[in-house]
């Protein structure tokens, strides 16, 4: 059920802060693996990167860039508000991290393409 | 989240927004036209400025990701207590030595 509370921007940051931390922590020791694959030959990790040029794996790359920026600028957010008191700008702030997080989002697909 | 926690999990913070911001530009610059390993390997065999950047980021990652996971859990479920937070304390060690062994496999190999 939705609170009223929930209805709020600051629970929708909080929510989305949260679910892209949790699906880094979940990638992280995966991200290390592969790199750390390099340490049985180079043709290893070529390997691994060969794996990642499927359309699934290219499209969770890009959800997991997008998270990651997703996470970082939510971060910042908690900082600016605990640290610079900006509060009440909640929805201008909202907006700007969501323009940074399509920013890097369309530089990764034009990138990766 | 105690006192500790909390400064460690901002001060974490703080330094991951620089090399969070830095870690997406070098992805975006690194992907254009393709990735391979000797593409990696090129930037990263021996290179000291990537080693310390990136030894920071692991030691960073290695404090806030447990400390995050354990606020989220402690909130969305009822796993408390000494469990949990071994259980975390393992996932830190495990970030850390994982993380390092990739910083130093593409540095060193």
């Amino acid at each position: 059920m939705m609170r009223a509370s929930h209805k709020q921007p600051g629970f929708l940051a909080a929510l989305l802060h949260r679910l892209s931390g949790i699906a880094l922590a979940i990638f992280l020791p995966i991200h290390f693996l592969a790199l750390a694959s390099v340490l049985n030959g180079a043709a290893a990790l070529d390997s691994f990167l060969a794996v990642t040029q499927t359309p699934a794996v290219k499209a969770s790359e890009g959800a997991l860039v997008v998270a990651l920026a997703t996470h970082m600028t939510l971060g910042l957010r908690i900082l600016a508000i605990e640290f610079f008191d900006i509060r009440e700008r909640t929805v201008a702030v909202l907006t700007a991290c969501a323009a940074a997080v399509f920013a890097v989002g369309v530089a990764f697909l034009l990138s990766a393409g | 989240m105690t006192p500790v926690l909390f400064l460690a999990q901002r001060l974490s913070a703080a330094v991951l927004a620089l090399a969070v911001a830095g870690h997406l530009v070098t992805i975006l610059y690194a992907i254009r036209g393709g990735l391979t390993a000797g593409d990696i390997l090129a930037r990263t065999h021996g290179n000291l400025a990537f080693f310390a950047f990136y030894s920071v980021f692991v030691v960073a990652v290695a404090f806030h990701a447990p400390i995050g996971l354990r606020n989220v859990i402690r909130e969305w479920t009822p796993w408390r207590g000494g469990s949990l937070d071994a259980a975390l304390a393992v996932f830190a060690v495990m970030l850390l030595v994982l993380g390092f062994r990739a910083v130093f496999a593409v540095y060193a190999a």
